[in-house]
């Protein structure tokens, strides 16, 4: 039906309820293509989408009021279950902003092992979103490629901390557990293993044609619209805004190190996806640098058994897998917070869904949920 | 979760120690007044707010005057306390003038022992001048603040957030809704009198068909 002219004519008898140009139809919340229990309702020309509404709550466990009643230390492992496959980066950006309320750093060699941990995670949380994206779009193998990698950054935090998932590796102040024996030696044999692999998946997919047909052109967003929605994390750099916190607002040990930040042009699928290769690209780089220069020293700075920050609020934000994720806390002099906020890059990130897709397809909005690489944990908290 | 294993040790101290020092045990029950709001920092008294010194706070002082109640900076951080009326205004000078071009998030603050119950806090950043400020308002319940729709887009779900959350009304939101709970809920969890483990057993019994699990 290319022709736009052509109208069919149909005979009275032949009407139906199909007949009507538009038709509201609802996509989830139990969709294998919406990554968790996302609810997306789409009012739909044919096959073209005129309008989306996202209904979400699904996962609403109100992580924010549980830590209204739990002391700072009690609260920790609870960040690990918003995004949940990048718990690393939650914790990070949750033990940073209290250690900032208490005014108090975290060691260097803390700092190092923070980074390469989180980066790993990065890495983790990137292959996940590429294997089940080109699922998504149709390919399979990547999928059982990204997942057997990410098994060998499982291992290592697993051998870290005890965790595969929701690892809870950092504590307020520092690290609680030093690095395991070989510990240097496994992540730098990791980092040999996993460089070819990557082009092994680029080779999958960057000149694929239907991977290309699939992406280019899909789900175009601006860098005019991005700043404007709050969008941030790769859909924001492939749009061509080079701007990474990890640069602009360094945290950790992120100003000692040595990286780029992969920028795209036309802000569609496909850019996104190249955008994120090269990131994983940056992470190893990152994680090199920091295996070959790890200080030694303690890795717990000196923090009191009981945490009672002083009178005060502080908003401090990382740049999360997913995009900037920051935590404002508020602290009334207590062993509680009196508030916690967060501020979870795939919230804001998904109400840029509905601009995305209009005027696409339907199959294209499987694509662009995808690319947007959404964890529902972290939307609905 | 019970409260029972801790009870061997308390009972001799008699009087349990103010709420506030202690570390909380397994006590799951609405902390209503528990802590109070602006306790005097007994000891750890911190580093103090600072005032705010740029070109840009002293240009806007003069302009809006006393508006403008207070601009000061904490652990490295910029914020200022605006009147509720200032704010659609300033908003929209900070963004066109200043450059604050993203707004990071729009949050609240429930304080219940206060007359004006709540703080609502804008966190902006600025992408060319690589700075983040935050902007904050303090009305009373039942008080609307005016919607940052129009100014960032970004505001849309953030507003229906503390909507949600908070009760707080945002006048010319498009979609003024609740977002994460469902439509027909009734109470906003994040207010302080609202109970850890309290929810709308109507609704879930109309809807899930089934009595509270907790």
């Amino acid at each position: 039906m290319t022709d736009p002219t052509f109208h069919l004519e149909l005979q009275e008898h032949e009407k139906t309820f199909l007949d009507s140009n538009e038709l509201i139809i609802n996509m989830g919340p139990q969709h294998p293509a919406t990554h968790g229990v996302l609810r997306v309702i789409l009012k739909l020309d044919g096959e073209k989408v005129l309008g989306t509404e996202c209904v979400i709550g699904y996962l609403h466990r109100g992580v924010e009021k549980i830590a209204e009643h739990r002391t700072y230390t009690m609260f920790n492992p609870y960040v690990d279950r918003m995004d949940y496959v990048a718990a690393v980066s939650n914790g990070l950006g949750y033990c940073e902003s209290v250690e900032k309320l208490l005014n108090v750093e975290a060691p260097p060699r803390a700092k190092y092992i923070r980074v390469i941990l989180a980066e790993l995670n990065r890495l983790a949380s990137h292959m996940l979103w590429l294997g089940t994206h080109a699922l998504d779009i149709g390919a399979i193998t990547p999928l059982f490629y990204t997942f057997r990698d990410r098994e060998e950054i499982l291992k290592i935090f697993e051998k870290y901390c005890g965790a595969r998932l929701t690892t809870h590796a950092f504590r307020i102040g520092g690290c609680l557990y030093e690095t395991y024996e070989g510990f240097e030696r496994e992540v730098k044999k990791f980092l040999e293993f996993v460089t070819p692999k990557i082009g092994e998946y680029e080779e999958l997919l960057t000149t694929n044609r239907i991977w290309v047909e699939r992406t280019k052109g899909v789900g175009t967003i601006s860098a005019k619209d991005c700043v404007a929605l709050g969008v941030t994390g790769p859909v924001l750099r492939a749009s061509g805004v080079k701007w990474d916190i990890r640069k602009a607002q360094p945290y950790a040990a992120y100003a000692d190190f040595d990286f780029e930040i992969p920028i795209g042009q036309s802000g569609d699928t496909y850019d996104r996806y190249i955008v994120r290769m090269e990131e994983m690209r940056q992470s190893l780089r990152i994680i090199a640098q920091a295996i070959d220069r790890i200080p030694e020293g303690p890795i717990m700075a000196k923090v009191p058994k009981v945490i009672k920050p002083p009178l005060g609020e502080i908003y401090h934000s990382i740049e999360a897998p997913k995009g900037e994720l920051g935590y404002f806390i508020v602290s009334d002099g207590s062993t509680q917070p009196y508030r916690v906020r967060v501020r979870p890059p795939s919230f804001v990130n998904l109400q840029a869904l509905d601009l995305m897709v209009r005027d696409q397809l339907v199959a294209d909005v499987i694509a662009v949920i995808g690319t947007l690489d959404i964890v529902l944990g972290e939307v609905d908290r | 979760m019970s409260e029972e294993t801790k009870s061997p040790t308390p009972p001799p101290t008699g009087q349990p120690k103010p709420a506030a020092g202690e570390p909380i045990s397994g006590t799951v029950q609405s902390t209503l007044v528990q802590k109070p709001e602006a306790a005097a920092p007994s000891k750890p008294a911190g580093p103090t707010p600072a005032a705010w010194d740029s070109p840009m706070v002293a240009k806007l002082k003069t302009h809006y005057g006393s508006g403008i109640r207070e601009a000061n900076t904490y652990l490295v951080q910029n914020y200022m306390i605006v009147e509720p009326s200032l704010v659609s205004e300033l908003l929209q000078v900070l963004r066109d003038q200043e450059l604050f071009d993203y707004c990071v998030d729009i949050t609240a603050v429930h304080y219940p022992q206060r007359e004006k119950q709540f703080d609502v806090i804008w966190i902006l950043y600025s992408f060319p001048r690589n700075e983040r400020i935050r902007v904050k308002t303090m009305i009373a319940d039942g008080e609307s603040v005016p919607s940052a729709v129009p100014i960032w887009p970004a505001a849309n779900w953030l507003e229906r957030e503390v909507y949600d959350m908070f009760g707080i009304r945002f006048d010319g939101h498009p979609n003024l809704k609740r977002i994460l709970l469902p439509d027909g809920w009734k109470g906003h969890p994040l207010r302080k009198d609202y109970g850890i483990i309290q929810q709308d057993q109507e609704w879930v019994q109309i809807n899930l068909g089934i009595e509270s699990g907790q």
